[in-house]
């Protein structure tokens, strides 16, 4: 079961609770942007067996968008961080340096 | 196979109230919209996953940027006008939501009451305390609950799916479901 705690309210609850809203960190790449980089954003996702960032909603409770970091195999969460920020907090990052070593995403290690 | 002779009543009451509701939309830590909102209301603005109550008045915490008066029907129109005034100029939201939310009363014994929930939403009713107010899933819809004192138990969702919620909330507070 994966348990994530909303950090805009603070409960943690069950993942029906919640919606998920894919991949973390997209670059919404728009007019001016070339093939490669619109392509890339409209079709390119991670998958990974692992340390994954995604978008969440707390869509049953108080409605807020925020960050989770966790992992698709273990289920288990290493953290979650406000909506509004384009990259995942350094703490975070070396909180699952810690509990996985030589993990990658994307240009994240 | 169910064998009604065999069922418990639970002892759980359910009745249904048509109150005021009023949703706030604004930054509720702010001083300016706090001190608005508490002249108007006469109660202190919640913390996160709180309700407060003062005679008839209930103010829940909803989420960072929402609150939910609740009132007598009587004191809307009034009470509407009075936050309008209040909170001119500022970056907020008074909307009347009475007609949109049903509100649902369960009585019966503490652990009954709890019992009833926890078949339906994916919460901890062992934890669940007194003053708290939880937004979560109701089987398949959104509802939010409390308990102001022990043995009543207030839960409110969307009136278009009040129906519903009552069907869910009579089964499973009802005869023969006793979890043991
Ligand atoms: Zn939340």
């Amino acid at each position: 079961m994966l348990i994530l705690t909303c950090p805009c309210c603070g409960v943690s609850g069950e993942e029906t609770e919640f919606h998920g809203g894919g991949e973390a960190h997209l670059t919404r790449e728009g007019p001016g942007a070339d093939d490669a980089a619109l392509e890339g954003y409209l079709f390119h996702r991670e998958n990974p067996r692992g340390v994954h960032f995604e978008r969440w909603r707390h869509v049953y409770g108080c409605g807020k968008w925020f960050h989770a970091a966790r992992d698709t195999a273990t289920l288990e969460v290493f953290g979650v961080y406000p909506a509004q920020t384009t990259s995942p907090p350094e703490d975070l990052l070396a909180v699952i340096r810690e509990k996985r070593p030589g993990w990658t995403w994307r240009g994240l290690s | 196979m169910f064998d009604p002779a065999q069922a418990h009543d639970t002892g759980v009451a359910i009745t249904t109230s048509a109150p005021g509701m009023i949703t706030l939309r604004g930054a509720l830590e702010d001083t300016a919209f706090k001190a608005a909102v508490e002249e108007v209301s006469g109660l202190t603005v919640p913390e996160p996953r709180e309700i407060v109550q003062s005679g008839e008045h209930r103010l829940a915490w909803m989420g960072p940027d929402e609150a939910l008066l609740i009132l007598p029907r009587d004191a809307l129109c009034d009470t509407l006008a009075a936050l309008e005034t209040a909170l001119k100029g500022h970056h907020a939201l008074v909307a009347d939501m009475s007609d949109a939310r049903r509100l649902f009363h369960l009585t019966g014994p503490d652990a009954a009451l709890r019992d009833t929930l926890a078949r339906l939403c994916p919460v901890d009713m062992r934890a669940f305390q007194l003053g708290e107010i939880r937004r979560t899933r109701l089987a398949q819809i959104a509802a939010a609950f409390w308990m102001g004192e022990e043995g009543r138990l207030n839960l409110i969702c969307f009136r278009s799916v009040a129906q519903y919620a009552e069907d869910l909330l009579s089964d499973a507070a009802g005869k023969g479901v006793v979890l043991h």
